[in-house]
């Protein structure tokens, strides 16, 4: 479990914030120890990750849920099931985030604005993709 | 659980995308998909497998989130995340578009025919409902803009016979709507979820009404008889909880054999079944068969055939479409 937690902390560690020219890592937004893995069946596992955004703002913490989301539906490369928290008591608003950030079709919605996956984009892509 | 599910078909609908829903046309001949491609698709019977007869892509631009077919069989209605929702006019095996209905802000949830084919419903992120009338020369006109979801709404539903309309919502709740001088309004709001509601059917009489979950669970809602001078109410007659993993994305009531089916986020299809029970008001539900591993990402849409008892419709994430047996009392 140990390992497959390493691989997924490995994909979401180097997400670029949104707005500063850090990783999601180096900002503490994420850390080891905020991804858990549970086991769901035969190569099947639910990835439960709780961040913490560093500053109150809304709109930046539902982006970086999404970011989150992204990028860990496209590099996992093994089955499993997502669920994405803000850390508890990070926010105020940790409820309504939580919500947006876990309904897939607001995902998916928002992937199709333009602006908005220009910058998921951004904070998604390595650079050597 | 003696009752069986067997898969008959699975193909892959919309590559390398979410297949997002799945319609039966009335007569059952064929089915209408959609999804996060921007294309709608149709297939037809061909001996035992689906083949492609149709693809309609520049509709959208757009995922197309919902596909519904007109009750003539002759029209068909696709809604989508470009906020518009496009009618189809069938002319053989292809397909025209006729208008495009604009108005909600974002993106269109839902699209639904009402029985007599005169009144068409749409919802939206927006949170709005919007109810479009048909006249005979196929205009369109919106008659009413409802606002009584505080959320994204989901879903529409029409009542099997009456002109009634229901919708469920990201606030957690399901509205019924009436006609009332010319305006449409919500006579009733139906709380008990403790999360989106994602999927709303009326069982085949049109008494009661099953709404499906984020909560991961299945309500069953029944009209109470109302006192003089007041409103409808419904009420939470049945609660079925521990049966899903995760969300519930749809559900749909057999309209030939009163089973009820579930499209779930853990990747597997239900079908409950009623029990006899004593108490119409306190109905029961078992677990009739279900296939866990039933596509290999979550289930999005669940459809009964509106001909072939038994016959039942799935899609998923992964784009595959599933068409399954189901056999009840083996």
């Amino acid at each position: 479990m140990e390992e497959k937690a390493l691989e997924v902390y490995d994909v979401i560690r180097t997400i670029r914030d949104p707005e500063k020219p850090n990783t999601l890592e180096e900002l503490n937004v994420v850390c080891e120890e905020c991804v858990e893995v549970q086991e769901l069946g035969e190569d099947e596992y639910l990835i439960i990750i709780k961040f913490s955004p560093t500053v109150p703002h809304c709109s930046l913490a539902t982006l970086i849920g999404l970011c989150l989301q992204v990028k860990l539906q496209r590099c996992l490369p093994f089955k499993h099931k997502l669920d994405i928290f803000i850390s508890e008591g990070t926010h105020s608003t940790e409820e309504d985030i939580n919500k947006q950030i876990n309904d897939k079709e607001r995902v998916a919605a928002a992937m199709e604005n333009p602006n908005l996956r220009d910058i998921v984009e951004q904070c998604v892509t390595e650079p050597d993709d | 659980m003696n009752d069986t599910l067997a898969l008959l078909q699975k193909f892959n609908a919309h590559p390398d995308s979410r297949c997002w829903y799945v319609a039966w046309n009335p007569k059952g001949t064929l089915l209408a998909s959609c999804g996060g491609d921007r294309t709608i698709r149709i297939w037809g019977r061909e001996g035992d497998s689906w083949e492609c007869k149709t693809v309609l892509q520049d509709g959208h631009q757009r995922t197309v989130r919902k596909v519904a077919w007109s009750p003539c069989g002759n029209y068909l209605a696709s809604a989508s995340f470009d906020a518009k929702t496009c009618i189809w006019k069938k002319k053989n095996d292809d397909f025209e578009c006729l208008t495009v209905l604009e108005g909600h802000e974002n993106e269109v949830k839902c699209v639904a025919w009402a029985p007599s084919g005169n009144l068409l419903a749409t919802c939206s992120r927006d949170k709005s409902v919007w109810i479009w009338e048909v006249d005979e020369e196929n205009e369109y006109e919106c008659v009413s803009v409802v606002n009584s979801h505080t959320q994204d709404v989901k879903h529409v539903v029409w009542h099997p016979t009456q002109e009634l309309l229901a919708s469920c919502s990201y606030d957690n709740n399901v509205c019924v709507y009436k006609e009332e001088d010319d305006d449409w309004e919500c006579r009733a709001t139906l709380e008990g979820h403790t999360s989106t509601v994602w999927g709303l059917t009326f069982d085949p009489s049109g008494q009661r009404l099953a709404s499906c979950s984020d909560d991961c669970t299945v309500k069953i809602w029944k009209e109470c008889q109302p006192e003089e001078g007041t409103d409808a109410a419904w009420k939470c007659v049945c609660t079925l909880s521990g049966f899903h993993g995760r969300t519930v994305y749809d559900i749909a009531w057999c309209p030939l054999t009163g089973a009820l089916a579930t499209a779930c986020g853990d990747d597997g299809v239900r079908v409950f079944k009623e029990d006899e029970t004593a108490d119409p008001d306190q109905p029961a539900f078992s677990l009739s068969a279900h296939v866990p591993k039933a596509h290999t990402q979550d289930v999005n849409c669940i459809a009964w055939h509106p001909k072939e008892a038994g016959l039942l419709v799935s899609c998923s994430d992964n784009g595959e479409i599933a068409v399954w047996n189901y056999q009840s009392g083996v």
